[in-house]
């Protein structure tokens, strides 16, 4: 029984280094086709709509709640120690260097990623992806680097569009209900927020945009051909974008602060 | 021409094909029949590299294209089209720039002489007026022929046909069997069609081919293989033509 456990072990190690490694081939292969022309302005601002621009409201939703949630809260800590002032820089940063990124790359992957999983698997399953590759057009080229791009450049824009709306939100509860001083609240903000907290946040915005697109992309491409296969791959899609986002935070966190 | 030597494949640790060999006239119309699952499709996409043998090589008018690949197979490419079984049109594109696509991001012609192609094939195709609609807003039978007209659009040398009316009624079938032929006649491509349709094919293809057991059973000139002596494809052909 135990060398049953040990050998099952082992091929599920196998199997996920073999899945790893064609993830890290497909990523290598998509980068390669990210310099080379044809260029395709038309695709990559489509999809920089659809990433980015289709995304927006639940960002904002998102990020409202969120920074209320932070006022709502952080007022009431604050004032236990006496340190209310600093309320508006605890909000800035907290939103800024954390939850701005990972709340909005959450929601990306939720509402963008998905979408990418499933179009990409509908269509290996419909053969449009071979009909692509009948016509000698790279659908590495054609599908992958769009989306890849857009996502890249879509997250750190949409994370911009969460820290304003957060900290908006933080201002609302925490001074507007809660009675906190507005003077304070924007001081301690401008004084406690650096720009390298801002380049540090949008860093890992464009990370977090690569892994949503590098994730999701390749679930669907390489997605079994079946209704049940590419239901499979969405959910595995979505749950391994949001574990890695939540990985890379804690390694990004740690070389920039 | 087309030419398989020793073509072995297995899918999921499966053996599909077992040591194919099959020359393909130039030319000429070619159909590959056989009973499901034997792996005619499976073979049809060596033909274009979409799928690579595991053994056996494939050669293109003189050059082996099985462990070609990127910019060498494209050229090899550029020379094929390929008519699916569901059509695979691009679902977010209209009918219109389904069939233009090829045209803009291979030739790229200015936009009123893609105009003028595309509106010659779907005429041919009998699609005018459809080049607005999207794929989900076709029937069975239109979906196929925006397929063919998208297959044509480029003027290739060779088309391969992966069960091009499995799926419609007889008379649309019969509608898209007429089409093909009357497009192979006019512009003389090589043509490699998969299909079930028996007795049907045999009346419009030059040269029959059976997959059997993995390998080809028999090849002939189609007036030649409804006369064979093959017990097994006499049962074939009678189980799928009970009238014959």
């Amino acid at each position: 029984m135990v060398t049953a456990m040990v050998a099952r072990f082992g091929r599920l190690t196998l199997v996920l280094i073999q899945e790893m490694g064609r993830m890290l081939l497909f990523l290598l292969a998509t980068g390669t086709w990210l310099l080379r022309p044809p260029f395709r302005p038309v695709q990559l601002a489509r999809q920089v709509h659809f990433i980015g621009g289709k995304s927006t409201f639940v960002v904002v939703l998102t990020a409202a709640f969120t920074g209320m949630v932070l006022g709502l809260q952080l007022q009431y800590t604050l004032q236990k120690v006496g340190s209310e002032a600093a309320l508006g820089s605890v909000v800035g940063l907290s939103l800024i260097r954390e939850l701005g990124p990972v709340f909005a790359a959450l929601m990306v992957t939720a509402r963008a990623g998905s979408a990418m999983t499933a179009e990409l698997g509908l269509m290996q399953i419909t053969e449009q992806v071979d009909a692509l590759e009948t016509m000698a057009i790279s659908p590495l080229q054609y599908l992958i680097a769009p989306r890849v791009v857009a996502s890249v450049l879509g997250v750190p824009l949409l994370v911009a569009i969460f820290d304003v709306v957060g900290i908006a939100g933080g201002y609302l509860v925490g001074v507007q209900l809660l009675g906190g001083n507005p003077g304070s609240y924007w001081g301690s903000l401008h004084a406690g927020v650096e720009w390298k907290d801002v380049w540090g946040g949008l860093l890992k915005a464009g990370s977090f945009g690569l892994i949503v697109s590098w994730v999701c992309c390749y679930k669907g491409y390489a997605t079994r051909r079946s209704a049940e296969g590419l239901g499979q791959a969405t959910t595995e899609a979505v749950v391994l974008s949001a574990v890695l986002i939540l990985v890379a935070d804690y390694f990004l966190t740690s070389v920039l602060l | 021409m087309i030419t398989l030597v020793g073509v072995e494949k297995a899918l999921g640790g499966e053996p599909i094909l077992r040591g194919v060999n099959l020359t393909i006239p130039t030319g000429k119309l070619t159909t590959l029949i056989g009973r499901s699952g034997e792996g005619k499709s499976v073979l049809l996409k060596h033909l274009i590299g979409l799928i690579r043998p595991d053994r056996g090589e494939v050669w293109v008018d003189g050059l082996e294209i099985s462990r070609l690949q990127g910019r060498r197979l494209n050229q090899v490419r550029e020379r094929f089209a390929m008519l699916f079984q569901g059509a695979a049109l691009f679902d977010s594109l209209t009918v219109f720039d389904n069939v233009a696509f090829p045209l803009r991001e291979k030739r790229h012609l200015p936009e009123p002489a893609v105009r003028r192609r595309v509106a010659e094939k779907l005429e041919q195709v009998g699609l005018s007026g459809m080049e607005h609609k999207y794929p989900a807003e076709l029937s069975g039978g239109m979906t196929k022929r925006a397929g063919l007209a998208r297959a044509l659009v480029m003027e290739p040398e060779i088309i391969l046909f992966d069960e091009p009316t499995t799926g419609l009624d007889p008379l649309m079938a019969k509608t898209i069997r007429e089409l093909i032929v009357a497009m192979h006649r006019a512009l003389g491509f090589t043509a490699v069609m998969v299909s079930h349709e028996i007795p049907a094919i045999f009346a419009i293809s030059d040269w029959v081919a059976m997959l059997r057991g993995g390998t080809i059973g028999a090849m002939a000139p189609s007036a030649d293989f409804q006369r064979t002596a093959d017990p097994g494809i006499r049962e074939f052909i009678a189980a799928a033509d009970p009238a014959g």
